[in-house]
């Protein structure tokens, strides 16, 4: 679902060559990002949130928390396989706003900028990404290159990618 | 030049009489020319696929007969080099249709060549100052020239002696010798560049052995004199063309020489390849069918091949059978068979095979590919057949003053 | 008989040179004989190798393409020949970790540069091979059929040119139809091409595929936007590979199949570029060359990712 995810976003982003606005800061619709290099923002297409499940709070709000570690049955839509044996929910949801995600050191973070959270244990991956060699590569290789957020392509549940059905083998010689 | 018409009149007076047998043979060569003219009109029209080449296997049998008729246009040397440099009489003759066989064979080459290619009508591409021909890197460019050099040679060399025979004189060995010694550089050099074609492709480890070459030269050395021994036999018989036995003795032991370096050059390239056992033995284990799992159409052909060229040997080796006229003729057959297989398929297909990425295609001549051959053998045999007529009715019709 | 005292022309040397001409100007004629316009065939045929083409004859060979494909296709097609920018020289490097085999690379490259359909022609030629052989072309299949990938115990390498620094093609071509730009791209003037397959033969990587047939193309198939030396629908009878999508490099993009890999396993980019990607997988990452003891210096690198 992740992977269907980011090839639509990857026709909205490559095909159309859209370019979002560095300048817009709204949470919901546009990240931005420091390239260590020259400082370079660059810009990102939001977050590719299941529909209609965005803002968390209009439903996780004001509510008893319930901190134990378990296998958590709600959002049936969620197959959690991602170090299951010793993460859960609430390692990277922050428990009081659900419409943040947390780091390990508590700091809150948006999810427009949840490239953070995943480079906490995914150090290599997250330098790689920001220099241009991670992840699907499309815009201008001699200008402005266009980004997606690591959950464009890897589903943070499920992150795993599954097996594709491939397109079709050349036909041999003989068959020509 | 006035009498130019006058010998084209003849010319055509003299092919146009003969036996049953000479107009059966010109009809059959006929047959075999039309057809192939119409399997090339096919080919025209709808491109080279109708061949069996493919990306994998990008030459084929159209290469593979070129290649084999370099080494018989360079072989026609080896008849050559005695009758001129050593004054040998019973050759000198002789000589003569070791050139025109040259002419032939490189005209089928040309042929061969332009049948092959995507473009022929982009041949001028080709020419120096009106193209841009990529001398001196591409060896192909370099085989253009060297062979439409020695075509022109060994045409001048063979209408001059004709046409001071047609004259009644003698032909000026101040002018023919010093063409005929050049003869034999550029008859090493057609074959050699030919040879280096091959062997300059890093991609094709087959080929990228510098025995390669060597290999060449030898196989060259043992069938175009096949073929003459064969001619100079019909032509004995058939016309008052005269050649003594000991004149066709000495070709049959100059080939059992050639034919044993060729041998122990296989030799030596089979050591190498079995022994050192890299990666690049795939390529003879697909020639001999010893390849685990794949049924090569080759093999058969390579394994013929081989034996052929062992018995030929032995039959030219001890004097008793290379003297012996039925012994020496299935000689001669058997090599020719032999190096026609050997170049003819053996050197190309297993180069492409399995291909630069590990794939294997098997290649296998189609009928298109068939029949243009046959058409463009016909035309050649067609010429030979023209010329030789009319350089004998020429020759030994008239009285020859030999100088003092 | 000695009235033959004449000079000597053998009759089969009038006839011999008239075959062969005749069957040049057979050949020229059916080959040419697909062009409506006569004079554009015969301008067509005379046209000199682009590189040593004047900006007027490039201009009219350009135009003189756009009518012949608007004719084919009944559309609008644009041919340019866009010169290669200074101080770039593109490299590419392919993550073999990532690779899945699953072809996109390959279908997106036929969308992009208008190959045929029929016969079919590839560009890239993706190989699974086998893990605990690691890259050895003696245990590959460019043919595998699964139905999904990638298969459990096999690893995916993709082929294509390789766009060599010293390229054996380039060499090996007796016409010059084929050479090395000043950005790095090995180019082949399709016009210029006379279909000897020499370049086919020296490539060490398969990168060249040539047009048995009349290459086949449906209009609604056609990217629009050609370049003379890059993605212009071919003819037949001459040979055509991957050009790094020149078409959309020289105008700072991606090649489609750095595009549409959907696991980013492709990266492309300007080697003199200190901050682009490639000089970061070139420093960080383990990097090899195919067939590298043939010294043909490709400009496509292969690494691992991970």
């Amino acid at each position: 679902m992740a992977l269907w995810s980011c090839l639509t976003a990857m026709f909205a982003v490559g095909w159309l060559g859209c370019d979002v606005d560095v300048e817009h800061e709204d949470p919901h619709t546009a990240a931005v990002f420091q390239v260590s290099a020259d400082d370079q923002l660059i810009a990102v297409p939001p977050p590719p949130f299941s529909e209609d499940v965005f803002p968390c709070s209009d439903c996780h709000e004001g509510e008893e928390v319930n901190r134990t570690r378990r296998v958590v049955e709600d959002h049936e839509d969620v197959v959690f396989d991602h170090d299951s044996e010793n993460r859960w929910c609430l390692d990277c949801h922050d428990a009081d706003n659900r419409d943040k995600l947390r780091l390990a050191s508590g700091a809150l973070l948006e999810f427009t900028e949840s490239y953070r959270l995943c480079g906490q244990c995914h150090g290599p991956k997250l330098r790689d990404w920001k220099a241009g060699a991670h992840g699907k590569r499309t815009g201008s290789w001699s200008g402005k290159k266009q980004y997606l957020l690591c959950v464009h392509c890897h589903n943070p549940h499920t992150p795993q990618f599954a097996p594709l059905k491939p397109q079709p083998a050349p036909t041999r010689p003989e068959n020509l | 030049m006035k009498g130019s018409s006058h010998f084209i009149r003849d010319s055509i007076r003299i092919v146009a009489q003969g036996s049953p047998a000479y107009f059966g043979w010109l009809a059959l060569l006929a047959i075999c020319v039309v057809q192939g003219l119409l399997a090339y009109q096919d080919q025209v029209e709808t491109g080279l696929i109708l061949t069996s080449m493919r990306d994998s296997v990008s030459w084929g049998f159209y290469i593979g007969n070129f290649t084999f008729l370099v080494g018989v246009a360079a072989a026609a040397v080896l008849l050559v080099i005695p009758a001129y440099v050593y004054h040998w009489k019973p050759i000198r003759e002789v000589a003569l249709f070791g050139e025109l066989l040259a002419v032939v064979s490189i005209i089928m080459c040309l042929l061969f060549i332009a049948v092959d290619m995507g473009h022929p009508e982009r041949f001028w591409h080709m020419i120096p100052m009106l193209g841009t021909i990529n001398f001196p890197s591409s060896i192909m460019a370099w085989d253009a020239l060297v062979l439409n050099f020695y075509l022109i040679l060994n045409l001048s060399v063979a209408s001059y002696i004709i046409y001071c025979a047609n004259q009644g004189r003698h032909y000026n060995p101040r002018v023919v010798v010093p063409l005929v010694i050049l003869s034999v550089p550029a008859a090493v050099s057609i074959h050699t560049v030919t040879a280096f074609l091959y062997n300059g492709m890093a991609a094709r480890p087959y080929w990228n052995s510098a025995i390669l070459t060597p290999r060449f030269l030898a196989s060259a050395f043992c069938s175009g004199p096949a073929i003459l021994l064969i001619l100079f036999q019909i032509l004995r018989k058939a016309t008052q063309f005269e050649i003594r036995d000991d004149a066709i003795h000495k070709i049959a032991e100059l080939m059992a020489y050639a034919m044993a370096f060729n041998l122990f050059l296989f030799g030596a390239e089979v050591f190498k390849e079995f022994y050192s056992d890299t990666h690049h033995l795939i390529h003879y284990k697909y020639l001999f069918g010893l390849l685990h799992g794949t049924a090569s159409p080759l093999a058969p052909f390579a394994w013929m091949s081989l034996l052929f060229a062992i018995v030929a040997f032995l039959l030219f080796l001890v004097p008793a059978t290379r003297k012996n006229v039925v012994t020496m003729n299935i000689g001669c057959l058997l090599i020719y068979v032999s190096v026609y297989i050997e170049k003819g398929v053996a050197l190309i297909i297993p180069g492409y095979t399995p291909d630069v990425l590990g794939q294997i295609y098997h290649y296998v001549p189609s009928l298109t590919e068939l029949r243009v051959a046959v058409g463009v053998f016909g035309i050649g045999f067609l010429l030979f057949t023209l010329m030789v007529k009319v350089s004998i009715r020429v020759l030994f019709t008239q009285p020859v003053t030999t100088p003092a | 008989m000695k009235s033959q005292d004449q000079t000597i022309q053998p009759a089969a040397k009038v006839s011999r040179r008239d075959a062969i001409k005749g069957l040049f100007a057979l050949v020229a004629l059916a080959t040419t004989s697909g062009c409506k316009s006569d004079s554009d065939a015969l301008d067509a045929y005379v046209q000199q190798n682009f590189r040593e083409m004047t900006a007027e004859q490039l201009e009219e060979a350009l135009s003189r393409w756009e009518r012949r494909y608007a004719e084919t296709f009944k559309k609008e097609v644009e041919v340019s020949a866009t010169p290669a920018q200074e101080g770039v020289l593109f490299g590419y490097a392919l993550d073999i970790s990532r690779c899945i085999g699953c072809r996109r690379c390959v279908y997106a490259c036929v969308d992009e540069n208008n190959q045929s359909r029929a016969p079919q022609v590839h560009w890239i030629k993706v190989l699974e091979m086998e893990k605990d052989k690691g890259v050895n072309l003696h245990h590959a299949d460019q043919y595998y059929d699964r139905e999904v990938v990638p298969h459990p115990g096999k690893f995916y390498f993709p082929v294509a040119c390789q766009q060599c620094e010293n390229p054996p093609c380039v060499k090996a071509c007796p016409v010059s139809a084929t050479w090395k730009e000043p950005d790095g791209i090995v180019t082949i003037d399709y016009d210029w091409c006379i279909g000897c397959r020499c370049c086919v033969t020296a490539c060490p990587y398969g990168a060249r595929s040539f047009n048995w047939a009349e290459p086949h193309l449906e209009p609604d198939e056609l990217n629009t936007k050609t370049e003379y030396l890059g993605n212009r629908p071919r003819t037949r009878g001459v040979v055509e590979k991957c050009t790094f999508c020149l078409q959309r490099a020289r105008k700072g993009l991606y090649p489609a199949c750095v595009e549409v890999c959907p696991v980013g396993a492709r990266k492309f980019g300007n080697l003199n570029d200190p901050d682009g990607e490639l000089r970061y997988i070139i420093e960080n990452k383990r990097c090899f060359i195919l067939k590298e003891e043939l010294n043909t210096q490709p400009k496509f690198l292969y690494y691992y990712g991970v």
